[in-house]
């Protein structure tokens, strides 16, 4: 994809964190472009949740900077929308009262907000399951509540975390498939964590590969495969020669 | 499933309740105490014999205590929300209010009829004591039960300290909270009783006192059981309000 004229939405300029002594993050620099979708692969532990942390301002680096929108976010929070590893539904509302917390949370009204997280469920394979409770929904759709309460929030910036790390294989792989296909309708920018290899290439346009303790920046890939793309391609030869590349950086 | 299970659970409690009846009766008949311990069926005619004498004494405890109930559930939520959200309140109450569970209450009561008289403030303060730490203490374990994620979720959404509460804390602590006002009920309608015991002119406690001095232990017991009944009936009812309000927690009914 040419995205290299695009306006930057997010950059991540030269963060640094330290917890106690033990240095986490090193010269960490990332962008990301309107409507692009950028995977971070690293080792567990490698330190990817705490970048996420601090883009979404959870946390303050220890020097470096969060622009968005040419504007400092540095340690705010409230901007970009953020999926953690777990789903982390509540289990006390109905799944539609999920999907709509962040427009709640943002002061509009439970009826009005309802209203538009309702004209998503379809999109979102959840239809008919809007007053359900979330221990009524399978893995792979409370994923997909999680991930439309994350779109609810922002709709140009979403940060997800290892969004399908609890599911198996082949839910998975559908799972890939539905992400890139609704994606390609909705105008976002995505910030995807994931330490599986596979799935950053069929779903990113770029890769930045994290070295383990500290993180720093490895290596920058550009994922040059056509969209949309079939399920069939991870089996193609590009597919493979780019994963073989992926893994020997990793190495 | 479920509710078989429980309606299971039940038919034991009543068949180990009956058998231990059939115990009494027997002491009651047959052994040297029997001078002193009325049998289940005396106690049971008793019962209704002096019913509508008891009622002024019922509804005088029962008033002691859900009042010192309300009291307590209101100073453990405003305590618990603080302990919980500033770190200075928590290290400096928390320890003292586990202190405050080694002072035997039934050994101040007699002081507090003599600070506060012999209506019914004093007993209502006896009910607070004994009911306000169990419902302070599980709620405090609710609230720092959510997971910390959420919170920070929430934080990320902008959320500011009373959506949090709203949202996460308070729903996360409700079966934590419902187990601690379980037990209150309960303790409630025992502290009313023991702070009758000291004094006043109505009430339970007061009335156990008097039969006991004239010897008729039929009708103490006939007291024993209404205390019982009522505690039952306290416990059954914030069951109750918990399923009405934990509607999350049905996992079997269709929703
Ligand atoms: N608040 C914290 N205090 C101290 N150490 C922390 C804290 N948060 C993270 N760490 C440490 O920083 C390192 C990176 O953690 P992080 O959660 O960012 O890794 P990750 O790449 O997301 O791992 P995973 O793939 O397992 O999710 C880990 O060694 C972790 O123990
Ligand atoms: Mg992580």
């Amino acid at each position: 994809m040419n995205t290299c004229q695009s306006r930057a939405k997010l950059k991540v300029n030269n963060i640094e964190k330290s917890f106690g002594d033990i240095k986490v993050i090193k010269n960490v620099s990332i962008s990301l472009v309107e409507n692009e979708f950028v995977s971070l692969l690293g080792l567990s532990g490698s330190g990817k949740s705490t970048i996420f942390n601090i883009v979404a301002g959870l946390l303050k680096p220890d020097s470096g900077h969060v622009i968005i929108d040419d504007e400092d976010y540095t340690g705010k929070t409230g901007r970009v929308s953020y999926m953690y590893q777990k789903d982390l539904l509540m289990p006390w509302k109905k799944v539609i009262d999920n999907v709509c917390l962040p427009l709640v949370i943002k002061g509009e009204k439970k009826k009005d907000a309802r209203d538009k997280a309702s004209s998503f469920f379809k999109l979102f394979g959840l239809e008919g399951f809007e007053y359900k409770y979330p221990f009524q929904l399978s893995g792979g759709m409370r994923q997909r509540a999680a991930l439309l309460r994350t779109y609810m929030f922002s709709r140009d910036i979403m940060l997800l975390d290892e969004p399908f790390g609890a599911l198996d294989a082949i839910t998975r792989a559908k799972m890939h498939v539905w992400l890139q296909d609704i994606l390609r309708g909705l105008d976002t920018s995505v910030l995807f964590i994931t330490h599986d290899i596979e799935e950053a290439v069929f779903l990113s346009d770029r890769i930045y590969i994290l070295s383990d303790k500290p993180a720093l920046i490895k290596e920058e890939i550009k994922v040059g495969l056509e969209r949309p793309r079939k399920k069939e391609i991870i089996t193609s030869d590009i597919f493979n020669s780019i994963k073989a590349h992926i893994y020997g950086s990793l190495e | 499933m479920k509710k078989s299970a429980n309606t299971g659970s039940n038919v034991l409690a009543l068949i180990l309740l009956g058998l231990l009846m059939v115990i009494w009766h027997l002491i009651a008949e047959y052994s040297r105490i029997q001078k002193f311990l009325p049998s289940p069926a005396e106690v049971v005619n008793t019962l209704v014999e002096v019913m509508p004498l008891l009622k002024i004494h019922i509804w005088t405890t029962l008033k002691e205590a859900m009042i010192g109930f309300f009291i307590s559930i209101i100073l453990a939520v405003v305590i618990a929300v603080f302990m919980d959200n500033i770190k200075l309140v928590k290290k400096a109450v928390y320890p003292l209010l586990i202190v405050s569970q080694t002072i035997p209450i039934i050994a101040l009561a007699p002081l507090f009829m003599l600070w506060f008289g012999f209506g019914m403030l004093p007993k209502i303060i006896v009910v607070v004591l004994v009911c306000f730490f169990p419902v302070v203490i599980s709620l405090f374990a609710g609230l720092s039960s959510v997971d910390e994620d959420m919170v920070n979720l929430l934080k990320s959404m902008g959320a500011n300290k009373l959506q949090i509460i709203g949202n996460a804390k308070i729903p996360a602590s409700l079966p934590f909270f419902f187990a601690g006002l379980k037990i209150t009920a309960t303790y409630s309608i025992m502290g009313a009783v023991i702070g009758e015991w000291l004094g006043g002119d109505k009430g339970l406690g007061v009335y156990m006192m008097r039969v006991r001095h004239s010897y008729s232990y039929d009708k103490v017991f006939a007291a024993v059981m209404v205390i019982v009944l009522l505690s039952m009936v306290l416990f059954k009812i914030i069951s109750v309000i918990q399923t009405l309000s934990m509607p999350w927690q049905r996992k079997n009914t269709e929703v």
